[in-house]
């Protein structure tokens, strides 16, 4: 069944099958040409599939199952916290009282809801160490993006003219590319021989042109920058904010708070920290919390609490009035459903159980670490920065490349045959033939040897038949797909000829 | 795929360009090291003739599936051609880098920056120190 | 592990932390609680919201109480589905991507474009990304929205502007449709992108056919947004000029939750595949000649790009759109046909209705699809509170994004709202505005 050759649900169609029953027209009939003249009206009907309801079924199911995930084995992508999903999230988030409330609905009549975003957005002011928040933002990038435009906002409000915002080498895509969107100009930064950043390379480049520096802690590499607080002094002498990406929150959480280390604005991603379903590349969600000085330029709405003076029970409502708001980025509130799931993960682990589960996250990284300094991975993977890791760490295959003549790609495509999901490839872009591993704390010791001991055997297998590794993998429902000839002449949806 | 070679004729740049002089103006292309590095060639996106291109500054960019190229013009001039046929068929960059899968050819506005390109034996000695 | 690592203690992984940014404490979080109690704790919270199975729903502005059919939820909370993440080894991720091509055929299918990305977060940024596009494709800096664009979707477009270096002017609505001169009048050489949206946020179908002409004229992009429930009735946009369409996709098997998370879907020309935003899957073979599907064009993302990418998006709306495409397999071709002609003639029913109700009127008489806009002889906010205490959400105030139209309330149907629910809300607010209306009348003594 896996090798199925693909058919889509449209090739599935015949021509009169339907799954849907519709109500039954109550209302008279009326001729549509009375109602929307014909110059607006579609002439052919959309060419969507004419399948029944078991049809549907067992076509998605049949490719789910072409689908690694994580509730089947370990899925170590770095900077991704692939951490377990709760089930008990996704039976709360369906609850009527939020799964069919309407986003307008009168915020008295929507008390609940409001509630629960105040006391998502505590919890984190709490985890974060930064005294005010907005969960409107709906992913890490969305994050970022309104991150540099309060920045934006910030300098304009002080008269400043700012034009550039400094992002480390080791920086994930989405820094510069927000960076750009923002309207500023991408200066980088170099990492130091402890993986850390090159601080005398960043004080020669911050200048009265910088607005901001965009960090994560620990970074890319998993290593964490001893130099924060020199760093954040650097910056802010200089007059710029600091910007924290969350991506890594997972490793320090209970520990260390970025509003401590001296970040003004800080993006968390509840898809990775805080247990939302990651979905296949979504729904996420990427909450900001800011400094006081930052605070006034928060996008809109605001959701704020009352108290009443007569001891009565706090009301909650929505405050579109802020002058110096930066304004929406999206339509309505944020990604409620995703701050059910998230509420429902911080409630379920508390202060404890999150202190906790950093605490083991950074433990799983350094036990995979440990084990995989020796052997052949020792060998011919070997970690890029010989220092303790926190959450994740970054080994480099030129070692393999080299002697055994396989890459990186090779290895994580063996790895597939073996039932699991590779670590991430060829980032960060700094470390030659790169594996970035994130096990999180979900793991257990059993399923972290068995990473280990999959290694282990492909590696072996190497020395004896690199060609194994390079026409890998075997018993995947395709094998290695041909993406130069996808990217050369791109069909981006099925030709359906009616 | 093509041999690894760096013909005797042409004149190099670091940033792994060569240039194929023809009197007042020049052929430019990616050398057999730029596109091995880049892998398959899926895109090739040209300059419009007429553009004016400094050396040392790129004047178009080439695409595999996982990378994207800046292509460094070593020498300054004005586009007089394009290859079209490599903008539609980009393979040819990676199959013939030096013939079919030449880039753009540009007139010459200062033959003197002809000195300070590098001959093949030059090349391969800096491909060597890369290593 | 401990003893693998070489460390006695957890405590020493943590060694690097320098002391004067340690926590030193306990999170000021109460302590982890039971499953029972948590679900308890979630179910209160929910008990206090007053949601669309208690009341009827009449409220819209962009999404829409339909009904999700169950399979929707059977296939979106599979394990294969729900937990793995972008399809970065597409060896392995085949079901994500098929669906992916799938939705994008479906997509392109509705609004007569031809290249669809596999979702961007929702409607109003979509609209924002839109721009971006716009400018990276003329390199002009100037944006027109009509004010038919929905209120969230201008706003983040304004927002995003202060990022594009760019500006962005309105153009009035006339009876309740984009002003054709006004409009012609505000284009020229420097517009890189007219918005338009259809529906309009009134309800009303704007004449998209006939705005493009002077947008093609300029050398501007045309920009639509459209509800995707309307395109089994309403001309797609591809087929009048649009260079883009998009818009929330919530209405195609999305719930509501309080307004997220949903999908935007984003469609353009062919001329502008290199400057999609977003994830897009792509039709390939593997090296035994098999059909498979691969993440497209990379070259364009965040992920290789880096700052010239053409958006900073990464993690989209995977799970959301596989319920769209779902959705979209259950209506069919058939059923989005019979479900749109279902709204509109409801629609004229309600609007007459309502419209001959005691103290209400139309606020324009377009065509209208599904949603459209009354005005009351009473206070909206009083008038939607009485409406409330009766079980009925009567609709989506527009005083404070239309000040022109302080009396105003958008109404909106769906196949959940059957006839007798709309004579209900008919009775509701000719008896609300005739309380309120009579004690201010009293109040100020008119006879």
């Amino acid at each position: 069944m896996q090798r199925d050759r693909a058919l889509t649900i449209f090739e599935r169609s015949r021509a009169g099958r339907r799954a849907a029953a519709l109500p039954p027209l109550d209302v008279p009939e009326r001729p549509l040409d009375e109602l929307i003249p014909a110059h607006l009206r579609r002439e052919r009907p959309p060419e969507l599939p004419e399948v029944s309801e078991p049809e549907i079924v067992r076509h998605y199911n049949r490719i789910s199952r072409r689908n690694f995930d994580l509730d089947t084995g370990l899925y170590p992508l770095g900077s991704c916290t692939m951490k377990h999903n709760p089930r008990l999230n996704e039976r709360v988030a369906a609850l009527p009282g939020h799964a069919r409330l309407h986003p307008a609905q009168d915020p008295n009549r929507a008390q609940g809801a409001l509630e629960l975003m105040w006391r998502l957005a505590d919890a984190l002011t709490e985890i974060c160490g930064l005294p005010h928040v907005s969960l409107q933002p709906s992913a890490g990038s969305h994050g970022e993006l309104a991150g540099l435009l309060l920045t934006r906002a910030y300098h304009v409000d002080r008269g400043e003219r700012r034009t550039k915002v400094l992002t480390p080498d080791t920086a994930h895509g989405t820094n510069p590319a927000s960076v750009t969107m923002a309207g500023y100009e991408v200066v980088q930064v170099a990492t130091d021989e402890r993986g850390g950043v090159d601080v005398d390379d960043l004080r020669g480049k911050v200048t009265d042109e910088i607005a901001c520096l965009m960090l994560t802690n620990p970074n890319t590499l998993g290593l964490f920058d001893e130099n924060i607080r020199e760093i954040a002094a650097i910056v802010h002498e200089a007059g710029g904010t600091l910007y924290y990406d969350g991506a890594n929150l997972n490793a320090i959480m209970g520990h260390s708070r970025p509003g401590d280390m001296g970040f003004d604005i800080v993006h968390l991603n509840l898809h990775k920290s805080f247990s939302q379903p990651h979905g296949g590349g979504g729904p996420g969600s990427g909450p900001i919390a800011v400094s006081d000085r930052i605070e006034p330029y928060l996008p809109v709405p605001r959701v704020v609490r009352r108290d009443d003076a007569d001891g009565a029970a706090p009301s909650y409502d929505l405050e579109h009035d802020r002058p110096k708001s930066i304004g929406r980025l999206r339509g309505f509130q944020g990604n409620f459903g995703v701050f059910v799931r998230s509420y429902a993960y911080i409630l379920s682990l508390g202060g404890d159980g999150l202190t906790e589960a950093s605490q083991t996250a950074v433990l799983n990284a350094n036990y995979l670490l440990a084990r995989l300094r020796k052997g052949r991975a020792g060998k011919y993977l070997p970690v890029a920065f010989d220092r303790r890791c926190m959450h994740e760490f970054v080994l480099s295959g030129r070692p393999a490349k080299r002697e055994l003549e396989v890459t990186t790609l090779d290895v994580a495509k063996r790895l597939l045959d073996f039932g699991f999901h590779p670590p991430t490839i060829y980032f960060p872009l700094l470390v030659d033939e790169a594996l970035m591993v994130e096990p999180t704390e979900t793991e257990t010791k059993e399923s972290l040897d068995g990473f280990c001991d999959a290694i282990e055997e492909i590696l072996a297998e190497a020395e004896r038949d690199p060609e194994q590794l390079r026409e890998a993998p075997y018993t995947t429902p395709v094998r290695r797909l041909d993406e130069a000839a996808a990217a050369r002449r791109p069909v981006v949806r099925e030709r359906l000829d009616a | 795929m093509s041999e690894e070679s760096y013909p005797d004729d042409l004149l190099y740049h670091p940033e792994h360009d060569w240039a194929r002089v023809e009197g007042d103006s020049a052929t430019l292309g990616i050398t057999w090291y730029a596109q091995d590095a880049l892998g398959e060639v899926v895109f090739f996106d040209p300059p419009e003739p007429g553009t004016e291109v400094k050396k040392d500054q790129p004047y178009a960019e080439v695409e595999s599936v996982k990378a994207v190229s800046e292509v460094y013009a070593p020498l300054s001039g004005e586009i007089i051609e394009i290859n079209k046929a490599a903008a539609e068929s980009p393979e040819q960059i990676n199959d013939d880098p030096y013939g079919e899968g030449w880039l753009a050819r540009v007139k010459l506005s200062d033959p003197s920056e002809l000195d300070n390109l590098m001959g093949a034996a030059a090349y391969r000695k800096l491909l060597e120190e890369n290593e | 592990m401990l003893a693998e690592i070489g460390a006695s203690a957890t405590d020493e992984l943590f060694a690097e932390l320098p002391d004067d940014i340690r926590l030193g404490r306990d999170l000021d979080l109460a302590a982890g609680m039971a499953e029972n109690d948590v679900y308890d704790l979630l179910a209160e919270l929910a008990k206090r919201n007053t949601h669309a199975e208690d009341e009827l729903c009449f409220i819209g502005a962009g999404m829409y109480d339909h009904y999700v059919p169950a399979i929707v939820d059977a296939i979106t909370q599979r394990s294969e589905f729900l937990t793995p993440y972008t399809p970065y080894q597409p060896e392995v991720s085949q079901g994500h991507l098929q669906a992916m091509f799938e939705f994008q055929t479906a997509i392109s299918e509705l609004t007569g474009l031809p290249v669809s990305n596999a979702s961007l977060y929702e409607g109003p940024s979509s609209v924002a990304s839109a721009g971006y596009l716009a400018i990276g494709a003329t390199g002009r800096r100037r944006f027109v929205a009509s004010r038919g664009l929905h209120p969230h979707s201008r706003e983040a477009l304004a927002t995003y502007s202060r990022g594009y270096g760019a500006q962005l002017g309105e153009v009035d609505l006339r009876h309740g449709l984009t002003d054709p001169g006004k409009l012609a009048g505000a284009l020229d050489e420097e517009t890189a992108a007219v918005f338009l949206q259809t529906p309009n946020f009134l309800g009303a179908v704007e004449d998209v056919a006939a705005l493009a002409k002077r947008a093609k004229e300029v050398g501007a992009l045309l920009v639509v947004s459209v509800d995707p429930m309307t395109l089994g009735v309403l001309r797609p946009p591809g087929e009048c000029g649009a260079d883009v369409a998009l818009g929330e996709g919530q209405p195609l098997g999305g719930r509501l939750d309080f307004g997220g998370p949903s999908f935007g879907f984003f469609c353009a020309t062919q001329e502008h595949i290199r400057r999609m935003p977003g994830r897009i899957a792509g039709e390939t073979v593997d090296v035994d000649g098999r059909r498979g599907f691969v993440l497209a064009l990379q070259t364009r993302e965040q992920h290789i790009r880096r700052d010239k990418a053409t958006h900073n998006i990464c993690t989209s709306q995977a799970l959301n759109a596989l319920g769209g495409i779902v959705y979209l397999s259950w209506l069919g071709k058939r059923g989005l046909v019979e479900l749109g002609e279902l709204l509109t003639r409801r629609t004229a029913y309600a609007r007459e209705r309502l419209g001959n109700a005691n103290g209400v009127e139309l606020l324009h008489e377009a065509p209208v699809v599904r949603e459209f806009a009354i005005r009351l002889d009473a206070p909206v906010a009083q008038v939607l509170d009485r409406c409330a205490a009766e079980g009925i959400a009567a609709g989506y105030p527009l005083g404070r994004e239309y000040p022109e139209h302080e009396d105003g309330l958008l109404v909106a149907i769906t196949e959940r709202r059957s006839r007798e629910h709309i004579d209900r809300l008919a009775a509701a607010l000719e008896t609300a505005v005739a309380e309120l209306a009579g004690g201010r009348a009293e109040m100020s003594g008119v006879r």
